[in-house]
């Protein structure tokens, strides 16, 4: 077996956190080679800089593919040697047609001048090789994510690849979807295309893969041979957490209300755009002061839309229900009544939803409590900076001054400025959507130290996380949720990852 | 002690750079027309001209910023002042309505069009240049049809003391020759004002938390602006006063530097164009401010087509034309960002002097209008060049 890539102590450091330390990777040619780690462990990290996404020059150590040194300066540069990856999400234009997509940026022409005809063939036999049967002139927007999945492998298939590289691609696939794929990376290996896979998946990878490097906290734990059949799940997730359970989330004594807190009754909500598609279908959760309770299910199950049709409609149509506070129903039509009411809803996409990352973090801190820090419509920005400098204190954001702008905070800084405006909201109930997605593992600890800080306070919150150790770890009760339905509960003894994957398989 | 002051002296100037590097480059155009023109810029003839002349583009660019700020823009308001004058002329000279009903009744007119706009954008997201170029061809035509494609006027005094009238001097008798002390008082009264505003603000400030401006920074720009206020109202009392057009301005200029600065709705309006979704996920009610932001231009686009009508004595057909390019462009040279919720309301006013001091400073050493235009053009240009060099280096 020869080797065609070698990462040789690859170091990369973002302002405030060093994402990947001192990395080593080998991957042997023709093999099926996993990547596994927690969210946030580095693994999107390690292919950005294998790819040129982060350039040479932005970080430490050597890439050694094909046979010698590269410097690769962007993702062009890569894909010529035969390098390509196909990321977590998408990149494909959705008002192009699959064949227009396949070729963009490496068009069939001839002086500038597509030849349509040769595109069309090409992408005909590029889609038959990755079995999708569609038309290629079909616009990409049309087709499920399943297909347009198989339409970046065909891509990455026409720039003649040797190294390809797939970021989490089951992610949001249905199961037989995800075996078709699967299956077609089989089909690649006995091709002798040398395939990367990124997974959380420990089925999927154990089915496919046949070395298995497991990476964690930016390092490089361990590289398992899995091609005797000896590795086990177990195995692979003893290397990703390391540590015990027990020390990964704060201690904590439930102090729980008997009396429910915040209930939410029949709760249904149709997708804006499909309105035969409804996303939350009759949704019933309730939870008491003092409680944790996670919402679980994969990509795609319903969890952020219930979340946010909930919290003054900010998702949906159509939507019908009943959301009662100490057994009274409150109006939630709006945002603004929603948090009047006693609600706070943290959203999943800090940056996108969370923050205006232009302004500073005392402008981030009081947007949705205004009226807190002004006395008819005149701002106090005295107050204003006196509840900026509150929270940094109480809840720890690192920033030399609260002045500053939120856009050059880390990630868990920023996330727990978007805590802090929610705090100072002083809401009854808080619905946490994926609280720690994308941040390091000390700043997750300390959000979760705020969280069960928040329990003990007597609020209820409400916790939604695809990552299933921090649910068990973090909640007192957990609904599972699936195609927009709660499949079921489960309190926190009887909880494990295998109970709660059952709960979303059970049709 | 010294060392950490200087410091941070420096730190605030460098976070500040754009603010004050706007002011600086006012005052270096100025200056520099000063000398070309031989000292004919700065004349007291000269300088109320100044004024009168880029009124209607700097009342518009004060609500211009509101809505750039929110994220959209308006390319209707030149049509708006041509139309808007036209109404007047029609109201006033045709039908002999008196003026202190018609303008009250323009200001509403102005309101409802920027309101009709605003509906568009903020309850049915189309977008808002679309509806406002819409905007720009409808009330360019209906200027057209109601004046019947020929100019009208001319209007009564009461009407254009609006903005060619000054101040009448209260204490005429007081003092001989031409020499307007009631406007010098006012300016003396304004000079004082500002830093005891300032000082009380900085207090309330300090009582909560340690106050980020620096002091002598703090003090240097009040000394600065007290200055100008003095010296330019000085140099307007040796002439014929202040503008009455002048005293308008400070108020809009005043009111809306406060609402953005100091209240929950301008922080509210930064949030919106800084990020919709999280304005509103925020409990931020996105639209209304939207169709707040466009009524207000729509009315102060009404103001500045009664002063500009007010100012030729006569409603043409002609009048606001391109006026939106002048008023946009004054606001992005004042800082503002083309993807909302950055800008202040003093950088677009500053922006607009900048344009009219270049205007009226090439028209003096007898530039033509051609190689006006080119300099006006690179001028913007190399501003948001700024702006953007600026931001990436931060």
């Amino acid at each position: 077996m020869d080797t065609i890539l070698e990462m040789k102590n690859i170091t990369k450091t973002f302002p405030g956190v060093k994402a990947l330390d001192d990395v080593s990777l080998k991957v042997e040619r023709g093999e099926i080679h996993a990547l596994c780690g927690e969210n946030g462990a580095g693994k999107s990290t390690l292919m950005k800089v294998l790819s040129g996404v982060y350039p040479h020059g932005t970080y430490d150590g050597d890439i050694l593919y094909d046979g010698g040194v590269q410097e690769f300066k962007d993702i062009r540069d890569s894909e010529d040697r035969g390098i390509i990856i196909i990321h977590q999400e998408l990149a494909l234009v959705p008002l192009l047609s699959i064949a227009e997509n396949i070729f963009l940026g490496n068009e069939v022409s001839e002086n500038g001048v597509v030849n349509w005809p040769a595109t069309f063939a090409r992408t005909g036999e590029l889609l038959q090789k990755v079995g999708l049967k569609e038309n290629p002139a079909t616009l990409v927007t049309n087709i499920g994510v399943g297909k347009q999945q198989l339409v970046e492998i065909a891509k990455a298939l026409s720039k003649k690849v040797k190294l390809l590289i797939l970021d989490e691609p089951t992610a949001s696939l249905q199961e037989n979807d995800s075996q078709k794929l699967l299956d077609l990376l089989l089909e690649f290996k006995a091709q002798g295309i040398t395939s990367i896979l990124i997974s959380h998946k420990l089925n999927e990878i154990n089915r496919v893969a046949d070395r298995i490097t497991i990476i964690r906290d930016g390092k490089a734990i361990s590289t398992l041979d899995a091609r005797g059949g000896t590795i086990t799940e177990d195995d692979i997730v003893k290397d990703m957490v390391g540590r015990d359970m027990a020390h990964r989330y704060p201690d904590r004594t439930p102090n729980i209300s008997s009396e429910k807190l915040m209930e939410v009754r029949n709760w249904s909500a149709t997708h804006p755009l499909h309105p035969e598609r409804k996303v939350v279908d009759n949704v019933n959760i309730d939870v008491a002061a003092g409680e944790v309770v996670g919402i679980a299910g994969l990509m795609g199950a319903g969890r952020t839309e219930l979340a946010m049709s909930i919290f003054g409609q900010s998702y949906g149509t159509d939507i019908s229900g009943e959301v009662l506070l100490r057994g009274k129903p409150i109006d939630v039509s709006t945002v603004e009544k929603a948090i009047a009411s006693g609600l706070a809803y943290v959203t999943e996409d800090r940056k996108e939803m969370g923050l205006i990352l232009e302004e500073s973090i005392t402008t981030n801190i009081t947007l949705a409590n205004l009226p807190g820090v002004s006395e008819n419509g005149v701002l106090n920005e005295g107050a204003e900076r006196s509840v900026a400098e509150e929270y940094r204190g109480k809840i720890n954001i690192r920033t030399p001054n609260v002045a500053q702008k939120v856009m050059n905070l880390s990630g868990g800084n920023q996330q727990k400025v978007v805590l802090s405006k929610w705090l100072f909201a002083a809401p009854e109930v808080l619905i946490l959507d994926e609280p720690t997605r994308g941040i390091d593992v000390g700043a997750k600890y300390e959000i979760y130290t705020i969280i069960n800080q928040l329990a003990a306070d007597g609020k209820g919150v409400i916790m939604i996380s695809s990552e299933m150790p921090e649910l068990l770890g973090m909640c007192d009760r957990i609904y599972v949720m699936n195609e927009g339905e709660i499949k079921g509960q489960l309190a926190a003894k009887d909880a494990s990852q295998e109970a709660i994957m059952r709960m979303i398989l059970k049709a | 002690m010294t060392d950490t002051d200087t410091k941070s002296i420096g730190y605030y100037l460098r976070t500040h750079i754009r603010e004050y590097g706007m002011v600086v480059a006012l005052v270096a155009i100025l200056a520099f027309f000063q000398v070309l023109t031989d000292g004919i810029m700065l004349k007291p003839v000269n300088l109320t001209n100044l004024f009168l002349q880029n009124s209607y583009i700097i009342i518009m660019a004060v609500g211009m910023l509101l809505v750039i700020v929110g994220g959209n823009i308006d390319l209707s308001v030149g049509s708006v002042v041509g139309f808007i004058g036209a109404l007047a002329a029609v109201m006033i000279v045709n039908w002999d309505l008196p003026t202190a009903f018609v303008i009250p009744v323009c200001l509403i007119a102005g309101a409802i069009i920027g309101a009709a706009q605003g509906y568009w954008v903020a309850y049915w997201r189309i977008p808002s240049f679309i509806v406002t170029l819409a905007g720009m061809l409808v009330f360019k035509g209906l200027t057209l049809a109601l004046l019947g494609g020929a100019s009208v006027g001319p209007f009564p005094d009461g009407f254009q003391a609006m903005s060619s009238g000054f101040i009448p001097d209260f204490f005429g008798g007081l003092i001989e020759g031409r020499f307007n002390l009631f406007s010098m008082s006012l300016g003396v009264a304004l000079a004082a004002i500002l830093p005891i505003l300032g000082l009380r603000a900085r207090a309330k400030q300090a009582k909560f938390a340690a106050v980020e401006e620096p002091m002598a920074v703090f003090v240097t720009k009040h000394a600065v602006a007290g200055l100008a206020i003095l010296f330019v109202t000085y140099l307007l009392s040796t002439y014929r006063g202040l503008p009455n057009i002048l005293v308008i301005m400070a108020l809009l200029i005043a009111i809306f530097t406060f609402i953005t600065n100091s209240t929950t709705l301008g922080r509210r309006i930064y949030a919106l164009g800084g990020n919709e979704k999280a304005a509103k996920l925020s409990g931020i009610n996105t639209k209304r401010l939207t169709f707040f932001t466009f009524a207000n231009m729509g009315m102060l686009a009404a103001l500045a087509g009664l002063v500009f009508a007010a100012r030729l004595n006569t409603a043409t057909p002609k009048a606001g034309l391109a006026f939106e390019l002048d008023v946009i462009a004054a606001v992005f040279i004042g800082g503002a960002s083309m993807s909302g919720g950055v800008g202040k309301v003093i950088g677009a006013v500053v922006g607009a002097l900048i344009m009219g001091v270049m205007n009226n400073g090439m028209s003096i050493i007898g530039v033509g209008i051609d190689w006006q235009q080119v300099i006006k053009g690179l001028v913007l240009l190399a501003a948001v060049i700024f702006d953007v060099y600026n931001k990436n280096k931060a």
